[in-house]
């Protein structure tokens, strides 16, 4: 299997990799580790990580037990590795040199070496490919997250700059009742009365704008300017209009996803072809019989387009909206004044909430797109 | 003005039957003429045509003889600019609304979400059927066109013989007396065709529906009918119909008999003259 896929790219990266793993161990035993003068020998849980790396490279390059089971010890030698040099360089935080960054970056090819082996695994069963496929992502994220704690300790960043994950995650766990204040505020009540209300009121407007031809003429142009409004200056005002608290949040997100979802929905309307359309008359059919039973399911895979954009547009607004005025509570809000604070790893967590809360709300958009639209070939499996 | 024309519908009614009890189309003097920016096409001229219950009539003519065209102008799909033309003796309108026609597309044109049961329920929901009539004519058109077993396919599972068959089965559904085909297996390969001609032929047996068939294929022209009228282009006009004196229980042998290499002879010289002022 290796072979090849390492014939198709001309050169074999995983064997370069286990090369650079034994490189940087090398480097790692005769260069300092911590600064001043502080040897690998000096500090016996690194000797440790230092010894299975280079066995894991050692072990890979000599082509011994090149199978799932050499790929599942590689996987553990470089969490173990991980896991020395981060509780290793919270003692000797700002202090690291060369020998610790080149352990840093075998533990990384380690990690690299791991996912392209877990990427050529093949498995029979649907349900382990769908595990490797969703491991493989995970792996790559946890990768950079150990990256920025070894990177951000080691080097000795600022917090102010950078906090590491470690901190953001301490600040995470310690302020979960402001968080859940600030996500309720924020999400439960701008971000999702906004985007049910736009989406659906679009929705609606986009099946008058079909039936009436002149308001395709007169409204899809307004709709279209509406939308360049620049949504800076379109908060303050709607905070005039609707007040501080979260209708006026939830105004920005209508007018942010009103048109993506109109514009959307009218093309969809129009996506059924005449034949289809000529099927339905010789049926004598009436419009609303065409509508649900042929134009809507047509304008299914448009629809969800939509809605998949306005699901991030609509957390980006209500955010941005909240630093114009509100209650002392909201992600925004707590973004825009725990900057001013200087508590960055609080801003960080609103900024880790919000990250989730978008995804979460984006991949249920997406199954739901996938029921619905599961015909159309680019959902067919 | 709606109680003149239903006058009018009931006296042509009238003079229909009295020409004769079972007259399906009758067409007179249709002319059809499409303003376009290059100035007026005539995609049909002075169109004579009477079609009786039972009949199996094919449309043939090359590309642009408007074959198509009258079709949909049978099936109110266009409206003729002049002469006039009753189905079932009404308007194509009135036609269309009571549902008493089928109308078989070049594609099959069915709804990639729903399964090929639900397909076949398409028409009927919109006529207002009960459950239990639709799952009823469902069954029972699914398995005329030998489709039964696969209801819960959905269109884009199916070969495109099948998926044909089963706009068949849709459009018998509705169970119109009346079958309009607008090239249905063109775009199958021959050997598929063939198999669906023969099966078309045994179905129109079984049914006794009077169809219209437009096709350009000569051997399915001649296979299928018991009339064939030949189109020729610029403008769209009937150059020949041909009364076919095969046996209506024919099979597939039928096309190696002398009878059916004369018409289909006929034929192809129709097609010949009808193009040959153009080279």
């Amino acid at each position: 299997m290796t072979t090849v896929a390492a014939s198709k790219r001309g050169f074999d990266i995983p064997a370069l990799l286990a090369w650079f793993i034994v490189a940087m161990v090398m480097v790692g035993l005769f260069m300092p580790i911590f600064s001043p003068d502080i040897g690998v020998m000096d500090v016996p849980r690194l000797s440790i990580c230092l010894v299975i790396l280079a066995i894991a490279g050692v072990r890979y390059e000599l082509g011994f037990m090149r199978n799932w089971i050499g790929d599942l010890i590689l996987g553990l030698v470089t969490a173990i590795a991980a896991w020395l040099l981060i509780s290793t360089v919270s003692d000797h935080a700002g202090e690291a040199a060369l020998g610790f960054w080149a352990l840093m970056a075998a533990t990384w090819a380690a990690s690299w070496l791991f996912v392209e082996r877990l990427a050529i695994w093949k498995s029979s069963s649907p349900l382990a490919a769908r595990l490797i496929n969703l491991a493989i992502p995970t792996l790559f994220g946890f990768t950079l997250l150990v990256l920025w704690q070894l990177i951000v300790v080691g080097a000795g960043v600022p917090k102010v700059l950078l906090p590491a994950p470690s901190e953001i995650w301490i600040r995470l766990t310690t302020s979960v009742p402001i968080l859940w204040a600030d996500f309720q505020q924020t999400f439960l009540k701008a971000v999702l009365a906004g985007y049910f209300i736009g989406c659906g009121s679009a929705f609606v407007v986009a099946i008058l704008v079909d039936r009436v031809p002149f308001l395709r003429r007169g409204l899809l142009p307004i709709g279209n300017l509406v939308s360049a409004l620049p949504i800076i200056g379109v908060a303050p005002i709607m905070v005039m209009w609707f007040g501080f608290d979260w209708p006026s949040k939830a105004a920005v997100v209508i007018i942010m996803t009103f048109f993506p979802m109109l514009v959307n929905t009218v093309s969809g309307l129009a996506a059924s072809d005449a034949m289809q359309r000529d099927l339905m008359r010789t049926y004598a059919s009436s419009y609303w019989q065409t509508l649900f039973k042929l134009r809507l399911p047509m304008a299914m895979p448009f629809i969800f387009n939509a809605l998949k954009i306005n699901s991030t547009l609509a957390l980006i607004g209500a955010i941005v909206a909240e630093f114009f005025g509100t209650p002392i509570v909201g992600m925004g809000f707590r973004i825009s004044t725990e900057v001013g604070r200087l508590n960055v790893d609080m801003v960080w967590a609103e900024i880790a909430v919000a990250a989730l809360a978008g995804s979460l709300f984006y991949g249920v958009v997406a199954m739901l797109e996938r029921a619905v639209t599961f015909w159309h070939p680019s959902m067919r499996t | 003005m709606t109680a003149l024309a239903s006058a009018k519908d009931t006296e042509m009614v009238e003079k229909t039957n009295s020409a004769s009890p079972n007259r399906v189309i009758d067409i007179e003097n249709l002319s059809l003429t499409f303003e376009t920016n290059d100035g007026p096409v005539h995609a049909l001229s002075d169109i004579d045509l009477k079609i009786d219950e039972g009949d199996f009539v094919s449309f043939i003519g090359p590309s642009g003889c408007g074959k198509t065209t009258l079709l949909r102008v049978i099936a109110d799909l266009e409206k003729p600019t002049a002469g006039s033309i009753t189905v079932n003796g009404v308007s194509p309108e009135e036609a269309r609304l009571n549902r008493a026609y089928g109308y078989v597309f070049q594609s099959s044109a069915l709804y990639p979400w729903r399964t090929i049961a639900k397909n076949v329920a398409l028409p009927l929901e919109i006529m207002g059927l009960s459950g239990e009539e639709q799952q009823e004519r469902i069954s029972r058109n699914m398995d005329l066109v030998n489709l039964s077993g696969f209801e819960k396919k959905y269109p884009w599972q199916l070969s495109g013989g099948m998926q044909q068959r089963a706009s068949i089965a849709r459009a018998l559904a509705v169970e119109p007396d009346l079958l309009l085909m607008d090239e249905p297996f063109g775009a199958l390969d021959e050997i598929v065709r063939d198999h669906l001609n023969e099966q078309l032929l045994q179905l129109w047996a079984k049914t006794n529906k009077t169809v219209v068939f437009v096709t350009h294929s000569i051997p399915e022209a001649v296979f299928l009918s018991t009339k064939i009228v030949v189109l020729c282009p610029r403008p769209g006009r009937i150059y020949d119909v041909i009364d076919s004196n095969l046996p209506r229980d024919r099979s597939l042998d039928v096309r190696e008999t002398p009878e059916f290499l004369k018409i289909a002879h006929r034929v192809r010289d129709g097609l010949r003259a009808g193009h040959s002022y153009e080279d």
